[in-house]
């Protein structure tokens, strides 16, 4: 599975909604379920996920999924 | 972890097919298998939202959990609730606003009471609970320390006494983390009052608040936070940005030890445990490695199981009922709980066995049909994943516990499941295993009547034969010194005996089995020896490991189609009795073998090469037919 895919697929569980409906462009706007708290259980599930540490600054700029996969990208690439 | 990621995609699909399917049942198995495999926060939202689909078709207790807390709770939350519909339990969780649980107590309107909660855990944090006594210790003279304690008291008691004259709810509160370092360093031991102390005292007083209530009961956190380490346990930088004290891997283990109160308070305990024997209870296989072989007692390795052991005892002690659920023959297995020196287990602490070679999920139907109590009562452990995976595929009501791998680690499982936890003890209760054990009486067998095809299936086996080669002779030879239980012949081979074998009539052959849980490496070997039409298996046997998966099926027909190339019709085999290989006995006959002779009980069987049976569709298996001299 490509990170795209993961980061989609951790995102559809924790937000309770289909796969097929993420994009990049999703965003708290589009997304109902994505509050704050649903934001923190995001980035738990991501570092457990992809076996990463998301760091406070980078946690207020995954602000779509486009920016977190764009994140996780470049965080597994530096590993 | 990384190489479990296909199989966990595999497992979603699985999933998502068996609810599409309307298999409720099976779905839910299948939720389980994954939740067992990973219990993760990236797991969680799915292990839940799919069992949200499947509640109402399933025999789930409802149960609604309000969590009063000084910190931030949410993410424990998903995994508290997949844990929980894994055991049963579907849960509705609401957590009260941030450290506004005194007010949410007082205040008879509040959101707690509104939600009518069932039970309801109170969560704080010492720091907020005693900001003094937590960050201004070392300023506090000991008038300062008492009116700390006292006040904190106080607040607790009036908290509790009117939860308590308000709501039937159950309340589990949390005691007060001590200071991992306290403030004035090492003298704190040896002052007083020492901030450890006052805190400690803070809790007793909990305690003692808590025992003179009905429903209030106290979760020992510093109890939870030793058994995983204070270091491990906090993540300070997700504490200052998201008020989140416990790290992320951590979680799992709070919401673990909130469910060891919520099983006992919904109902959802189980009241027997039923053991495998073999590498289980002790180490090794009693059938092959004897009274003398097994490892068990007070020393490494043995010590490992006899800690198995003390823990079972304690749940006996604490009314839970033990049976015994293994395949193996009565008379080794009965003669190693009645006389083994390591055993603290004895006959009379069981109050039902099933030793025999039958399908342990029929096993465990009978021993709940003799202890009259339900399948949904009976806890089971086994350390092969294979019969874990049987028995929670067939009896979905019945709770498998979990072993690691390392025996070490045994102990630790049995006692972290929260399914033998009780919130009272009586007396009757602490001679219930007795008294069963007394009554323990024996009924007739029922086989059971599961999909095995599926089964197999799921199980995923890849088998190779290959010829014995130079790198594989050892092992070879070492199998049938070794082997006793599916051992056809019982012929004892050295390395040098069975390179002796080399003239082109005899074949030697390995077996290699994997599934979906590991390599299992060379599990068996078969020797035939074929002269003008007639090929003769003078040895095959397999580790008793593998049986009963018709992996035996594959590798006799992976020879029949052998000694067809070298030139055969018909197969002969020998079947010679032995104390210990029963497993075995029926071998030929279930496989359309005709008997042609029978004399001193050794039986001779033929069959014509093309009755021979096809190799399972299961199975994948690969035949390496030429035959190159080891």
């Amino acid at each position: 599975m490509s990170v795209e895919q993961q980061v989609k697929q951790v995102a559809a569980d924790v937000f309770n909604v289909p796969a097929a409906s993420i994009t990049p462009q999703s965003s708290p706007e589009s997304i109902q379920t994505w509050d704050s708290v649903q934001h923190l259980n995001l980035v738990l599930a991501l570092e457990s996920a992809l076996g990463v540490q998301i760091d406070p600054e980078e946690i207020e700029r995954m602000g779509t999924i486009g920016a977190v996969i764009a994140l996780m990208e470049q965080k597994i690439s530096r590993q | 972890m990384a190489d479990s990621t296909p199989d966990i995609q595999t497992l979603r699909q699985s999933i998502e097919q068996s609810i599409a399917a309307g298999d409720a049942r099976r779905a839910a198995a299948q939720l389980r298998t994954l939740w067992r495999q990973s219990r993760t926060p990236a797991l969680a939202g799915f292990v839940v939202s799919r069992f949200e689909r499947l509640r109402e078709q399933l025999p789930l207790t409802r149960s609604k959990l309000f969590v009063l807390r000084s910190f931030t709770v949410e993410p424990v939350i998903p995994l508290l609730r997949a844990s929980a519909f894994v055991g049963g339990i579907d849960l509705d969780v609401k957590a009260g606003d941030f450290n506004q649980y005194p007010q949410e107590m007082l205040d008879p309107n509040s959101a707690l009471y509104a939600f009518e909660p069932n039970v309801v855990i109170l969560a704080a944090l010492t720091s907020e609970v005693s900001p003094a006594l937590w960050n201004e210790f070392a300023d506090l003279d000991a008038a300062g320390v008492n009116g700390a304690v006292a006040q904190a008291e106080a607040t607790f008691r009036n908290l509790i006494e009117r939860f308590h004259a308000r709501s039937k709810a159950h309340l589990v509160i949390h005691t007060l983390q001590l200071p991992p370092a306290p403030a004035n360093g090492i003298l704190d031991a040896q002052h007083e009052p020492s901030q450890a102390g006052a805190i400690a005292r803070i809790n007793a007083g909990i305690a003692e608040i808590a025992r003179a209530h009905r429903n209030v009961y106290v979760l020992d956190y510093n109890t939870l936070i030793a058994r995983r380490g204070e270091a491990n346990w906090r993540d300070e930088r997700k504490f200052l940005t998201a008020g989140l004290p416990v790290a992320a891997n951590e979680l799992i283990h709070l919401a673990d030890e909130w469910l060891r109160f919520l099983h006992p308070l919904t109902g959802r305990v189980c009241k027997a445990l039923a053991v495998d024997l073999d590498n289980t209870l002790w180490g090794g296989v009693i059938g092959e490695d004897g009274m003398d072989g097994i490892k068990l007692g007070a020393t490494y390795p043995g010590a490992a199981y006899r800690a198995l052991q003390r823990v079972m005892l304690d749940l006996y002690r604490r009314g839970i009922i033990l049976a015994v659920c293994s395949k193996n023959n009565p008379p080794e297995a009965l003669e190693a709980i009645e006389k083994h020196p390591g055993m603290l287990l004895r006959p009379e602490h069981f109050a039902a066995l099933r030793i025999n070679w039958r399908d342990k999920a029929a096993n465990l139907r009978e021993i709940a049909n003799e202890l009259n109590i339900g399948i949904d009562s009976i806890a089971f452990i086994d350390d092969n994943p294979v019969e874990r995976e049987w028995v929670a595929g067939q009896l979905l009501d019945v709770t498998v516990i979990d072993l690691p791998t390392d025996p070490m680690k045994y102990a630790a499982a049995l006692r972290e499941s929260p399914v033998f936890e009780r919130l009272e003890l009586t007396d009757e209760d602490r001679a219930r295993g007795r008294m069963y054990a007394e009554q323990r009486m024996r009924s007739d067998l029922q086989e059971a009547a599961g999909s095995l095809e599926d089964f197999y299936r799921s199980l995923a086996m890849k088998v190779d034969i290959e010829p014995v080669n130079a790198k594989t002779l050892a092992r070879a030879a070492q199998l049938t010194q070794k082997t006793n239980q599916f051992n056809l012949t019982t012929r004892r081979y050295t390395e040098q005996q069975l390179e002796a074998l080399s003239s082109p009539q005899w074949r030697k052959y390995v077996i290699r089995v994997a599934d979906r849980f590991g390599d299992n490496g060379i599990v068996g070997m078969a020797l035939t020896r074929t002269e003008n039409d007639v090929c003769e298996i003078d040895t095959l046997l397999l580790s008793c490991r593998v049986i009963g998966r018709t992996i035996e099926t594959a590798f006799l027909a992976a020879l029949a189609s052998d000694a067809r190339r070298a030139g055969a019709d018909v197969l002969l085999g020998r079947f010679v009795p032995t104390k210990k290989n029963a497993p075995a006995k029926d071998y030929f006959k279930s496989h359309g073998f005709a008997m042609i002779e029978e004399k001193d009980g050794v039986s001779t069987w033929e069959l014509p090469l093309e009755r021979a049976p096809a190799p399972p569709p299961w199975i994948e298996l690969r035949v390496a037919s030429s035959q190159e001299n080891a």
